[in-house]
């Protein structure tokens, strides 16, 4: 399509405005880590590691690093297993109610965190009488998680069909052998991608995370949480907010090259 | 004026299966339903080692499901498939000494062309340096060598298809099922594979059951056919017996032109009642008192709707006076566009040999 300069320089200009309102205040926060100033004083005075290594032994610190990584963990093991299966189910085989199935699979995504979160903490407080900790925060946050892994491997399962299933056991192979050498390698990046997102979306949950967590388990954005209105605290945040930053990055970006590649010209 | 047009005879080949050991293939009663659609309503036939065996339908006629259900991808609701005399009704894919061709050759597309291609040997647990040596060769075959390490999605169409050729082939199954092979390419293409295909099939000397819905492709490549309409057989037959006697109203029309003379035209015309087929390049186009029929010949006068000029051969379009319009093609041997095109309005005489018409079943 041919624009006009203006056009052109207009459309530029709504594109670094509109990613910049984001990206800027990440990359602030990022610098600030390294503000040899207590208090943010801008421009920095100077750049320093000294609160890099502070977080670095900061117990609070570690241990909900741990707490989350165990969460986002275990929420992905529950996601790819039930994820994988919803999707096997609803692509491959025609049942009553499959499409109210599938809506109330994805659902979950959409519905807000707070109410998610009450409903599961009542749920398990007050009907199951499970007592609040790791688990039940697991369990919350594999609500949501299992979309991200159903979608990815419903989407790969449309693209490649039954063929390759037929003429692998065309070919001799039985059940397990085709699963094992042609089905699970073809779902394989979806998988990835999939439990990718799950795992991103579990290790920067709060909400859900806030009612299903018990007195004694802190993820990494509950600590922060907590810390936040701390002065003497302020420059630690500011180091796992910007480690927040990056390894969020990470999957998201693998995530989305494997479920945009096609699977052909890999 | 106009050059009549020279008589073929017909040489028909009738190829039967004679020694009942040597049967590939044999369908008995095979019936398959969908809910309360019925896709193949009771098919029986044998198919000899070493045919090149062509089921030929417009789709929805059953022959897709009909290769299925002898690959074991759908089991029948009632009969029985055997394979080399050995009923394997009840046997998975995984079990049929078959291989399949598919319609889009549904290659691995996360293993390269030598992978594919070994597959089936290294799911049997055939040693290494084996099945390495066999799909080189087998790739060598369908001369595709030197493209060992692509990965499908490098490769073109008929590439692709010669790839799931090779892979199929280098098991050596009893049965090669060919759904489709060649629908998915150009013209050109297709061409040639039907050569190809032909040539490589003599050379390893393994039975072609294939489907298609191409009539032309069906009697180019086969060595027989067998005719389907709506789940059942309507003719098995050489492609001469198919061609030049089709024995039903569908075969007629389905495999090239159908000239149908039936009802008043057959009691005038022929002095007889039933439905009776007449190809077109069997009609002599004859002008005025020119060329009487002889003994052995029927005519009938009508007038030219009709002339479509096509390079080699002209086509008119006669509607006979008794009511019944027919379709005749003459070669332009020693006319061009300008003597033809002005013969519509035109009286004309269509004259044929007896033996060129057959009683068909409506």
């Amino acid at each position: 399509m041919n624009l006009s300069r203006t056009a052109r320089a207009a459309l530029w200009t709504a594109l670094v405005l509109g990613l910049g309102v984001v990206y800027v205040p990440l990359g602030v926060v990022v610098l600030n880590s390294f503000n040899s100033d207590r208090t943010f004083g801008w421009p920095p005075p100077g750049f320093t590691l000294q609160w890099w290594g502070a977080a670095w032994r900061s117990t609070g610190v570690r241990d909900a690093l741990w707490t989350s990584v165990q969460a986002g963990l275990g929420a992905t093991a529950i996601a790819l297993v039930l994820g994988t299966m919803a999707a096997f189910a609803v692509q491959r085989y025609r049942f009553f109610g499959r499409d109210t199935v599938s809506l109330l699979i994805v659902l979950p995504i959409a519905l807000p965190g707070i109410v998610t979160g009450i409903a599961l903490s009542n749920t398990f407080h007050s009907v199951l009488g499970v007592p609040l900790g790791l688990f039940t925060v697991i369990v919350g946050h594999a609500t949501f998680c299992v979309v991200t892994v159903y979608n990815n491997v419903l989407a790969r399962l449309r693209r490649t069909g039954l063929n390759m299933e037929e003429a692998s056991a065309d070919l001799g192979a039985d059940t397990f052998t085709t699963f094992r050498l042609v089905t699970f390698p073809m779902m394989r990046s979806a998988l990835l991608a999939g439990g990718l997102l799950a795992f991103a979306l579990s290790f920067d949950e709060i909400i859900v995370t806030t009612f299903t967590a018990g007195a004694g388990v802190r993820t990494l954005p509950i600590w922060i949480f907590e810390n936040l209105f701390r002065p003497n605290q302020a420059p630690v945040v500011n180091v796992v907010a910007a480690a927040l930053v990056i390894v969020s990055v990470v999957p998201i970006y693998l995530a989305q090259r494997l479920s945009g590649g096609d699977p052909q010209t890999r | 004026m106009f050059p009549a047009m020279p008589q073929q005879e017909v040489t028909s080949v009738t190829t039967t299966v004679s020694d009942r050991d040597g049967r590939a293939v044999s369908l008995r009663g095979l019936r398959k339903s969908f809910g309360s659609v019925v896709a193949v309503a009771g098919v029986d036939l044998d198919v000899a080692d070493g045919e090149f065996f062509a089921m030929l339908g417009p789709s929805g006629s059953g022959k897709t499901t009909v290769l299925r259900m002898i690959a074991g991808f759908e089991s029948p609701t009632a009969g029985t498939v055997e394979l080399g005399g050995r009923d394997v009704t009840r046997l998975a894919p995984f079990e049929r000494d078959v291989n399949t061709v598919f319609q889009d050759y549904a290659l691995f597309p996360h293993m390269s062309v030598l992978e594919n291609v070994e597959y089936g040997l290294r799911v049997k647990r055939v040693p290494k340096a084996e099945r390495r040596a066999r799909a080189t060769e087998a790739l060598t075959s369908v001369r595709l060598d030197g493209f060992e390490r692509r990965r499908p999605a490098q490769l073109s169409g008929g590439q692709r298809q010669r790839v799931a050729l090779a892979r199929a082939l280098v098991n050596r199954p009893r049965v090669l099922l060919l759904d489709e092979p060649l629908g998915a390419l150009d013209l050109k293409l297709r061409e040639e594979m039907q050569v190809e295909l032909k040539a490589i099939q003599r050379e390893v000397g393994i039975t072609f059951l294939f489907v298609t819905h191409d009539q032309e492709e069906a009697l180019t490549m086969s060595d027989r056919i067998a005719v389907f309409n709506a789940g059942a057989i309507e003719q098995v037959g050489t492609p001469a017996e198919i061609y030049e006697r089709p024995a039903t109203a569908f075969v007629a029309g389905f495999v090239g032109t159908s000239n149908l003379i039936s009802g008043a035209t057959a009691r005038a015309v022929l002095g007889k009642d039933g439905t009776f087929s007449v190809r077109p390049e069997k009609l002599r186009v004859v002008l005025g008192d020119a060329d009487p029929p002889g003994p052995d010949e029927h005519s009938a006068e009508g007038t030219v709707s009709e002339v479509v000029y096509a390079g080699p051969a002209t086509r008119f379009v006669v509607d006979l006076d008794t009511g019944t319009r027919l379709i005749a093609l003459q070669q332009n041997q020693e006319v061009s566009s300008m003597d033809v095109t002005g013969l519509r309005g035109r009286r004309v005489r269509l004259v044929w040999q007896r033996r060129h018409e057959f009683a068909v079943t409506s």
